[in-house]
């Protein structure tokens, strides 16, 4: 099955995405991530107004089996939450590009973009993965 | 890790390879392990469960040397039936908890995978003083379970044993496909179905008329994450969670598999203390009040202070609940009294409930 990869998101090599809108910009977890966890059942998000530094453990994302941690690609303030993820965190599996995103924050520093991969990098990045045997 | 005759239809069915207890079985199927759960409850299953032990006990003392070895009485199992019972070392701890079934001139005794070599070892090492034969049979017996309401409507056509005629914990001799081996009525899931045990050169042929039969049904391939959570929901313990070499069968709440009348048995002094003086700790059930998930090694707390701990935590999907089993002190056990689960480094509040979650099928009936 052939992983989707959003062409206006930039990406981790933990498999989370940002899409940067202005000065903002929302963070969730890639189609590759939700196939691998599988089934979700819960997801931990951060508390608005929370700083976070570019690689942190942002969210938690509890499947069937297993609780997963996510790390934010960017550094940033929290400016919004997606409370939909509490009554359906299936949507993440769905629709992990758009209904399923975790939160949107305030770009602390826009030089960070830089460090991330693009769709394309991406792209080749997870059939590395996939090509490693990730199932 | 060991490969099941079935690893290549795993495959073929897009099944998730994983390790466990030394095999490579698949963790769940491309429906997701949530499907595969809800096709069990709803309509069956089928699940490859080779990675199961099997033992053989003969000879003229093989009651005799059950009843040693086991904490229930061997001999009010019938002909032709199966009974739950543990085995546990001399100081109350559990080795294993097995299904023993009472055939036509011997038992067979089905215990767990990641315990099928010590299991053994075990059993020959008891067996002094008696005439008795212990014999693993794990390699030429292929274990697979068909389980769900579905269950008996898929397998009729496929056997010449008459299912309408086998009760509950009864087992027969017959085939299955034109497999020989035993069609016996129990499960792990708390549903209706079968657990049979085959010749393992007819494995592949087995499990192929089974998926057919099945399919215009909604027969679905079952994987070891759905087996889990079907389990739990029926709180059944799983070896190496509930169980373990210093868990006894009295703190896992399965003092009714241990019979205290049937005579000596090993640990049957450790149990019997701990019965007279009661336990330190007890299994119970809980729902989470907040919300969270609730994992196996989890602490349980009470006052800011660890009290317990989880044994078995998940999402229901049965029941679309965050559930768990602990140990806790015994003045914790009743329903109603609230605990924390630490979860990541928050307290959170949850409430003891009635075991189990879901009734048994066997329970409903």
């Amino acid at each position: 099955m052939a992983t989707s990869i959003s062409p206006d998101c930039l990406y981790t090599e933990s498999h989370e995405w940002i899409r940067v809108d202005g000065d903002q910009a929302y963070a969730g977890i890639t189609d590759y991530a939700q196939d691998q966890l599988s089934d979700i059942v819960y997801v931990e998000l951060p508390e608005v107004g929370a700083s976070y530094a570019k690689g942190d453990n942002f969210a938690v994302v509890e499947s069937v089996k297993a609780a997963s941690d996510c790390y934010l690609g960017l550094s940033g303030e929290i400016v919004e939450i997606n409370e939909e993820l509490e009554g359906q965190p299936e949507v993440v599996n769905s629709d992990p590009y758009g209904a399923g995103w975790f939160v949107r924050l305030a770009i602390a520093d826009a030089a960070e973009l830089g460090t991330l991969m693009t769709p394309a990098e991406y792209a080749e990045f997870v059939a590395k993965a996939e090509a490693e045997g990730g199932h | 890790m060991t490969k099941t005759l079935l690893y290549d239809r795993h495959l073929a069915l897009g099944g998730r390879m994983v390790e466990f207890a030394g095999w490579e079985l698949p963790v769940q199927y491309p429906t997701g392990p949530k499907a595969e759960h809800l096709a069990v409850r709803e309509r069956a299953g089928l699940f490859d469960i080779d990675h199961m032990g099997q033992v053989i006990v003969s000879g003229p003392d093989a009651l005799a040397f059950l009843q040693r070895v086991l904490t229930a009485d061997i001999a009010a199992i019938p002909q032709g039936q199966a009974g739950y019972a543990l085995m546990c070392y001399a100081d109350g701890g559990t080795v294993d908890d097995t299904f023993v079934y009472a055939l036509p001139g011997r038992y067979l005794v089905a215990i767990n995978a990641s315990n099928n070599v010590k299991d053994t070892r075990w059993l020959e090492a008891q067996t002094y003083g008696l005439n008795v034969s212990v014999r693993n049979v794990s390699e030429e017996t292929y274990m697979l379970a068909l389980q769900g309401p579905l269950a008996a409507a898929i397998m009729q056509p496929l056997t010449d044993a008459d299912l309408s005629a086998l009760a509950y914990h009864h087992a027969v001799e017959g085939t299955v496909a034109g497999v020989p081996g035993i069609i016996s009525h129990t499960g792990y899931t708390g549903e209706d179905g079968f657990e049979l045990y085959l010749a393992a050169s007819g494995a592949v042929a087995a499990w192929d008329a089974i998926m057919a039969q099945g399919a215009p049904q909604g027969l679905l391939p079952i994987g070891l994450a759905a087996r889990d959570s079907l389990r739990f929901e029926a709180a059944m313990p799983l070896y190496g969670q509930e169980l373990g070499p210093s868990i006894s069968p009295l703190e896992a709440g399965l003092s009714w598999a241990v019979s205290w009348t049937k005579g000596p048995f090993i640990g049957r002094e450790a149990l019997l203390k701990q019965r007279l003086e009661g336990v330190t700790r007890t299994l119970v059930a809980f729902r989470m009040l907040d919300r969270g998930v609730p994992r196996h090694e989890y602490p349980v707390l009470s006052d800011g202070q660890v009290v317990g701990v989880v044994t078995s935590g998940m999402y229901a999907p049965t029941l679309d609940q965050f559930l768990g089993l602990a140990f806790v002190p015994p003045a914790s056990r009743r329903p109603g009294t609230e605990l924390s689960i630490g979860i990541r480094g928050r307290e959170n509040r949850a409430v003891v409930v009635k075991k189990p979650f879901y009734i048994p099928a066997y329970r409903r009936s």
